[in-house]
């Protein structure tokens, strides 16, 4: 179980939180119809880092990129996304 | 003295002995049964790695399988059977199947798979039966498992000499520490080779480790070392079998550490010679614990094979306490323990064992390439040391090849763990080759794999170590091949002309020992194992004892029987009185979202596949949503309460996954939308007042005149404010009132009086279901299946044609409005009951075309009716098709129709 350093609420167990998507599969509203389906069915799935999108479900509840690598686990960063975080 | 009971027969122990100590004592040499050849097994260690002393202790709920001997400490009372055996451990039938042992070879499941299935029909039936471990009990067990959540500086795995200075060394410089050990001693290690002056030592450590703030735990296995250095710790509070003091008979710890320190020690390894298995044969070390942490010795009349000098401290040991050192049988060249004082063979290597079903009689082996035997009761092996790197590996280390021991040792890692001690310096060894027969020559005892087994995958083809281990099953039972996978990866190392480090490894996984089921389940077991959602009206339900139906979490009433009624006559009873009066129901676990803000139409916009746009103040309609791919993931109503403020409601169901699809569009997708998405499923409490009298019973209850279909009003019910919106599932002029769930009672006791005065009746879900398949309303996960489309639906004449909703590009995709596709269409028997769940065929024998979603009949008229899905069911209206359930047994005849059975135009929504 990872240790995910939430950017609100500092480091948490991983049980608090769930998975959404990879960053590259995330379909944009007005994305063309070859693309969304390229974008909801072909995953890069990198051996490496990879952007992920998590919520802090039984925390904060709040939704984060987290930038992690897929063999070593290693999460070098996690940042807020959502209104609060637009510049 | 203690008293324990082992197959029957009450015996007695020491203070301190574990079940394995206090069986040798007694002087029992055959304690179970092997896996497949039903080989008679003794004692071979002293420790959590024992393959063949396995028992089940304790009875009833609290019975537990597969235990080690060696790892359960005698209390009073203790019950423990030996397994795999029939009808008894000493004659037991099922050794015959040693005498087939050829015809049970490697790959045997795998090559009867591929026989013909009468064949392994056959074969399974006495597979089942003779192979096997334990039985599972089949009681609930009485006792709590608890679990807990830790953090530390420094987590100290296994308090022998190193662990225990590692860990004083980090309490004392201000760390907080936490210490364990799976034995019920510390430095257990020291015990076995009686360094006497060690105990003020220990004892002296604990103390200041203690003093310093550091937690010491006995009994506690670190059974799985996972991510970012969470450890999981399996801590035995009572042993297994036991009737706990507290209650708590295990405790799970989640240990977050900041630093590991693994002092995990090492696992002396068997020899591979034939009848290695026999009760007498038994590890170096783990006589030498008998002898002086037990005072029990094991033989009297001791041979001892050793390739190291560590096994020099047990013949010592042995020889002191009265047993006559045999000979020592040295696989090292001359002069290698010339100095002992024992008689002393060089270049001698194992060859064989000869005694009966409960002991050893004499020992062979190959000195300097000239056979000879000694009669003997014991044979002690020491065949090297295999470092515990389990805990290493699971934290994604890697390991190093240390040739002068013949053993992996742990390398780098990317977690923050190091390894000291025997663990990362295991004694020196020389290394030798089995040269007995490999036939009976077992490397996996627990599994019955022997050197053949491994030379005979090798020969079919077996190359990858991954590949041998499932053919052969190597190093798959309950010890998880810690005593096996050191000889099986020389032998392929052999047999491929290789190195061993290039040989390849297995992948270790955790957990390091066996963790019962109760301790994984912890508190979340029996009715604990989900939540229970309970409405804010469940008091009111509950006085009238509904049958109640659990619906994800929440439990709803299903219908609400008087006088003796079974569940279908209510359920007819309180559908018919909404049919011709009126009833009213709890509808409190809809979703409901409240969307306000500028941009809330456009944002509904984006969620709904529907206009919202032009939706007027105080109306509503009905909507669904799509997922990304096109399919139809839920629906529901929305309604504009106010300039911009929407209410938007969805099925009870999807609540949950609706929830975190807006959460996700709205931060994710949209974020600069002005819009607020608050989920207020559980804010309001909802009330369904359904039937030709609602309208005046409404009337009554507000005051004024209720609002027309699909429109909505503020108004006041018993004085508490509520929301009315005038929408209809069940077919009926219908009424959905909302209320602040903490006021829901004062709203519910003064419609039911009402309805009560109109004649009127409560209703639970299945009369919903049976108002709802009648009128031929969708549910989700029902006709929505996640399989379908608007088009598949019919719904797809309201979507929004601007597009812009979400799933918009995925159902533009031609196949999802190409013929040949199951569509939604209605059932009507032409002769029996259509059966829930059946597909439908167009004759017997043909393959399915679609299958019924849900089954119910005309409240008032009687008859069949059903909703389904059918290929192409759009153009099919009139067909006749045999709806046909083998599972049920049951079929019906039935004509393809539109999907209404009653009022079909909807007059009876207006007024």
């Amino acid at each position: 179980m990872m240790r995910i350093p939430c950017p609100h609420c500092g480091p948490r167990a991983q049980s608090e939180f769930i998975y959404e998507r990879t960053v590259d599969s995330v379909v944009p509203l007005d994305a063309p119809s070859q693309e969304a389906m390229t974008k909801l069915f072909t995953r890069n799935n990198p051996r490496g880092v990879d952007e992920e999108i998590w919520r802090h479900t039984y925390g904060c509840r709040a939704w984060m990129v987290l930038t992690r690598h897929r063999v070593t686990n290693e999460i070098s960063e996690c940042r807020a996304i959502g209104p609060e975080a637009l510049p | 003295m203690t008293t324990f009971r082992f197959d029957g027969t009450t015996y007695t122990a020491q203070a301190g002995d574990t079940l394995a100590a206090a069986l040798l004592r007694n002087g029992i040499g055959l304690v179970g049964r092997s896996f497949k050849y039903h080989r008679p097994r003794g004692i071979m260690t002293a420790g959590v790695e024992e393959p063949n002393a396995l028992v089940t202790v304790g009875e009833g709920g609290r019975a537990e399988p597969n235990t080690r001997a060696t790892d359960v400490f005698v209390y009073e009372g203790l019950v423990a059977k030996s397994q795999n055996r029939w009808p008894n451990l000493s004659f037991d039938v099922g050794a015959v199947l040693g005498l087939a042992a050829p015809a049970l070879s490697a790959g045997f499941y795998y090559k009867t798979f591929f026989g013909s299935a009468k064949k392994w029909m056959f074969y399974e039936y006495f597979i089942r039966k003779a192979a096997g471990l334990g039985n599972a009990p089949t009681l609930a067990d009485p006792d709590r498992f608890s679990q807990r959540a830790a953090f530390c500086d420094v987590l100290v795995v296994g308090a022998g000499p190193a662990g225990m200075q590692a860990a004083l060394d980090a309490a004392e410089s201000g760390k907080r520490v936490i210490l364990v050990e799976q034995d019920n001693i510390l430095a257990p290690s020291l015990l076995r080779d009686r360094q006497e002056q060690d105990a003020d030592w220990i004892n002296a450590t604990a103390e200041r480790i203690r003093a310093a703030g550091g937690v010491i735990l006995t009994r506690t296995t670190a059974s799985g070392y996972w991510e970012h250095d969470l450890v999981t710790l399996t801590q035995r509070i009572s042993e297994p079998g036991q009737i706990p003091a507290q209650g708590v008979a295990q405790r799970l710890w989640h240990v977050r550490a900041g630093q590991v320190i693994l002092a995990t020690g090492s696992i002396e390894r068997p020899m591979a010679f034939a009848h290695n298995d026999r009760p007498g044969v038994m590890l170096s070390q783990a006589v030498r614990t008998y002898v002086h942490r037990f005072g029990v010795v094991p033989g009297k009349r001791v041979v001892i094979a050793t390739n190291n000098d560590d096994a020099y401290k047990s013949a010592q040991a042995l020889k002191d306490a009265g047993a006559h050192i045999v000979a020592i049988l040295d696989a090292r060249p001359a002069p290698a323990g010339a100095n002992s004082g024992h008689r002393v063979y060089n270049d001698a290597v194992p060859l064989s064992t000869k005694g009966a079903r409960h002991c050893l009689k004499s020992v062979s082996a190959l000195v300097d390439g000239k056979a000879m035997d000694w009669d003997a009761d014991l044979l002690a092996v020491s065949g090297g040391f295999t470092p515990v790197v389990h805990l290493h590996m699971q934290a994604g280390g890697t390991l190093d090849w240390n040739e002068d021991a013949q053993a992996f040792i742990p390398a780098s890692s990317r977690q923050n763990v190091t390894t000291i001690g025997g663990a990362a310096e295991p004694q020196a060894i020389f290394q030798m080759v089995p040269v007995s027969s490999p036939k009976k020559s077992f490397i996996d005892f627990q599994n019955d794999v022997t050197l053949a087994d491994v030379d005979l995958a090798w020969a079919e083809g077996y190359r990858s170590v991954e590949h041998l281990k499932r053919y052969t099953t190597l190093g798959m039972a309950t010890d998880q091949g810690k005593l096996s996978n050191m000889a099986a990866l020389g032998r392929l190392a052999e047999k491929q002309g290789v190195a061993i480090p290039e040989a390849g490894l297995t992948t270790f996984r955790p957990p390091y020992t066996p963790v019962t089921m109760g301790l994984i389940a912890g508190a979340s077991a029996k009715d604990a194992g989900a939540h229970v959602r309970r409405l804010a009206l469940y008091d009111l339900h509950a006085a009238k004892n509904p049958i109640w139906q659990p619906l994800g979490y929440w439990f709803r009433p299903r219908a609400y029987p008087t006088g003796g009624e079974t569940l279908a006559q209510a359920a007819l009873r309180e559908a018919k009185a909404v049919r011709n009066n009126v009833g009213m129901t709890d509808v409190s676990t809809l979703a409901k979202f409240e969307v306000s803000g500028p941009d809330a139409a456009a944002f509904l916009e984006i969620i709904c596949a529907t206009t919202v746009n032009k939706l007027a103040v105080g109306r509503g309609r009905y909507t669904f949503m799509l997922r990304e791919d096109g399919f139809v993931f839920d629906d529901g109503t929305v309604w504009r309460l106010d300039k911009n403020r929407y209410l938007l409601t969805s099925s009870t169901g999807g609540a949950d996954r609706m929830a975190t699809h807006i959460s996700y569009v709205r931060q994710f997708l949209c974020p600069h939308l002005r819009v607020s998405a608050v989920n207020v499923q559980e804010h309001y409490a909802g009330i369904a007042v359904a039937g030709p009298q609602a309208k005046a019973v409404l009337a009554t209850l507000i005051g004024e005149e209720p609002p027309r279909h699909m429109s909505t009003v503020p108004a006041a019910i018993a004085g508490v404010p509520v929301i009315i919106l005038a929408a209809s599932y069940s077919g009926e002029r219908a009424f959905e009132i909302y209320v602040d769930a903490s006021q829901a009672e004062a709203v519910w006791a003064a419609c039911e009086a009402q309805v009560n005065e109109a004649g009127g009746a409560l209703y639970g879900l299945e009369a919903m279901e049976f108002l709802r398949i009648e009128k031929g309303h969708l549910v989700v996960g029902g006709e929505v299946d996640g399989r379908m489309t608007p088009h598949d639906l019919a719904l797809d004449k309201m979507l929004n044609k601007a597009g812009g909703y979400i799933g918009a590009s995925g159902l533009a995709r031609p196949a999802l409005s190409e013929a040949g596709r199951r569509q939604l269409v209605g059932l009507e028997a032409i002769a029996g009951d259509i059966p829930e769940g059946a597909m439908l065929i167009p004759s017997e024998g043909a393959s399915p075309q679609g299958h019924v979603s849900a089954a119910a009949f005309r409240i008032i008229a009687g008859g069949s009716v059903a909703l389904g899905q059918l290929t192409d069911g759009f153009s099919r209206h009139g067909e006749i098709l045999i709806a046909s359930s083998p599972t049920r047994g049951q079929q019906a005849r039935v004509r393809v129709v539109a999907p209404h059975f009653y009022d079909a135009a909807g007059e009876r929504y207006r007024d």
